[in-house]
């Protein structure tokens, strides 16, 4: 990634830049020898942000455990980590939260982004101001008050408590990713449905959801990662026994470096990374493929 | 963060009333449409963040006590010398979190948006904000393995000779794990909104004469003044109540709001009741720095 961000644009005379994007310096003479510092600074910061990553990463081919310097190369971690039975239930049970989540949250955020976008209701204010609120609101506070407030019903901690806990975010995130993708579509499609002879459940099923579609599932990509990564709320709301894999994680670190969990650190960079792809191939060719 | 005006609108008088003639029917679509997703929120948002309000009003309670609401003695609690230091330290440590983003951030943004090749924009904002897919606690980890006494920055240190630091488990390390965690926001944020610049502006300024700092200050941190005002705000509230940077960077030294939340209910001593006056405040602090922005920052800060 650093690479790229060194290449100057001189490098690239194939492409002249036309007049309304030549940058403002370039007018400039004297301010021209800044470029390049300016272009070391963000080079810099891009070896900053994947500086961690990378130490992450090279340490778990490390033969020493707690040592800093290398000392040989070796799989002994990963083979510990692939016969670790807690971290594979840990695994089991984020996946079982994070996938229930995000089916649910999918009907019903999507559901909410086109009844929000469709109807005009007195409390409409109110009801936009509550599904932002689990973006803006702390998670140790969201936390809180959903296991004070399961007590106070009396309702029994469980992995599926977790799950209730996690539809509340991941609706929010993927209702405002279905409102964006909402927002430029051709309104048209679905009334000549209508007219047409729909029925507004046809017209829903068989119009206005191909055209989401995207959205939809670049909002349960982000929904999923969110769901994966969150620690303080599930360990919350978890029941007896209901170990996520960020709660097994944060237990093992806490108490100093473990080389195992650099391993199965190595492991999910790949994994996201893919992810990470998928989900911007996807906005890449919804964005491309229907141009408006 | 508003969502744009609603496309359908034309269809919300002509759909229930065309198609099906009975007036019962017109709370039909409303409520399939946004009853689920409006149940599940009033229940497991709105009907806890009540409850708490009115938990954080019974003095030391425990799980399975009897709620008797009866004073505000949590919060005076809340509000004694030593919890009183912890809230200056997490309202410090925010400070500092965003300012060292806004430092970082801003040029980054405004090389990618403005100095960068145009084709290589997106690619550069992604790869710049793709660290964000991975595991945040696993990101934070990674610095405990470069800043520990004996990890990678001590040994790279000493391998060329100069004196070895002593940052983990110190306010520094805390500052640099917040950060990294969250300068990718910023930067995203600043972009778009860097992004939107009128260069004719710059040209203009440059041909009159404007020296480049002058351009700078004058034209574009203008302009850029929404993008940095909600920039600063979400990672601002994003610090403020971040638990795993100071837990596990911090050490004993850095107790934060949210680490004083976590120990009254997961921790040694419970405590219920201060515990959620403590998320009442730190919800009312995140709604103050919110409705702050909103009554004097511009407007339009708070589109993205």
């Amino acid at each position: 990634m650093t690479e790229t961000v060194r290449n100057d644009r001189s490098e690239s005379p194939d492409t002249p830049p036309s007049p309304e994007e030549l940058p403002p310096d370039m007018a400039n003479p004297s301010a021209k020898p800044s470029i390049s510092w300016q272009a070391l600074f963000v080079g810099a910061m891009f070896a900053f942000m994947y500086l961690p990553i990378a130490v992450l990463a090279a340490y778990s081919f490390n033969e020493s455990a707690y040592s800093a310097n290398w000392e040989g190369f070796t799989l002994q971690w990963y083979e510990r980590l692939l016969t670790d039975f807690r971290i594979f239930s840990a695994l089991k049970n984020s996946l079982i939260v994070a996938l229930t989540a995000v089916v649910v949250s999918a009907v019903l955020g999507t559901l909410m982004a086109v009844g929000l976008a469709r109807y005009r209701f007195p409390g409409k204010k109110l009801y936009l101001g509550i599904s932002y609120l689990p973006l803006i609101v702390p998670d140790i506070a969201i936390a809180v008050a959903t296991l004070v407030f399961l007590a106070a019903v009396g309702f029994s901690l469980s992995l599926w408590t977790i799950v209730a806990a996690h539809i509340v975010f991941c609706l929010a995130y993927i209702a405002i990713v279905v409102s964006t993708r909402l927002a430029d579509l051709d309104p048209n499609l679905e009334e000549a449905a209508l007219d047409l002879g729909a029925t507004p459940t046809q017209a829903f099923a068989q119009v206005l959801l191909p055209q989401l579609m995207p959205g939809i599932v670049s909002g349960c990509l982000l929904a999923f990662v969110l769901s994966m990564d969150d620690f303080l709320i599930a360990s919350f709301t978890a029941g007896a026994g209901a170990t996520t894999l960020p709660m097994e994680i944060f237990s093992r670190i806490r108490t100093g470096v473990k080389p195992d969990i650099n391993a199965l650190s190595a492991i999910l960079i790949v994994v996201s990374g893919l992810l990470a792809f998928a989900a911007e191939y996807l906005r890449y060719r919804s964005e491309t493929g229907n141009p408006k | 963060m508003s969502v744009s005006p609603p496309p359908f609108s034309s269809t919300s008088d002509l759909t229930p009333d065309a198609t099906k003639p009975r007036w019962g029917t017109r709370w039909l679509g409303p409520l399939v449409l946004l009853g689920p997703a409006g149940l599940w929120l009033l229940l497991l948002l709105v009907l806890p963040t009540l409850v708490i309000f009115q938990l954080s009003l019974v003095p030391n309670i425990r799980p399975g006590d009897i709620v008797n609401p009866s004073g505000i003695d949590n919060y005076l609690l809340v509000f004694n010398p030593t919890n009183f230091r912890v809230i200056v330290r997490s309202l410090g440590l925010a400070v500092g979190t965003t300012l060292l983003c806004l430092g970082l951030g801003f040029p980054v943004a405004y090389w990618i948006a403005v100095l960068a090749p145009k084709r290589w924009r997106n690619l550069l904002l992604l790869g710049f904000i793709l660290p964000l897919w991975t595991s945040s606690l696993l990101r934070t980890y990674a610095w405990i393995t470069i800043l520990r006494p004996t990890g990678v920055l001590n040994s790279i240190l000493s391998t060329i000779g100069l004196p070895t630091l002593e940052i983990l488990n110190r306010t520094p390390a805390v500052l640099v794990g917040m950060s990294y965690s969250f300068l990718p926001y910023m930067v995203l944020i600043l972009y778009s909104s860097l992004e939107k610049l009128d260069r004719a502006l710059l040209e203009a300024s440059a041909d009159l004469g404007a020296t480049p700092p002058q351009t700078f200050w004058k034209i574009t941190v203008p302009q850029a003044l929404p993008g940095i005002a909600a920039g600063s705000l979400l990672v601002f509230i994003t610090s403020l109540g971040d638990f795993i940077d100071p837990e596990l960077l911090g050490g004993a030294s850095s107790m934060t709001v949210a680490r004083l939340i976590y120990n009254q209910f997961l921790g040694q001593t419970q405590n219920w009741g201060f515990g959620s006056a403590l998320s009442v405040v730190l919800i009312f602090a995140v709604s103050l720095s919110i409705a702050l922005l909103l009554k004097y920052g511009d407007s339009s800060a708070t589109q993205r």
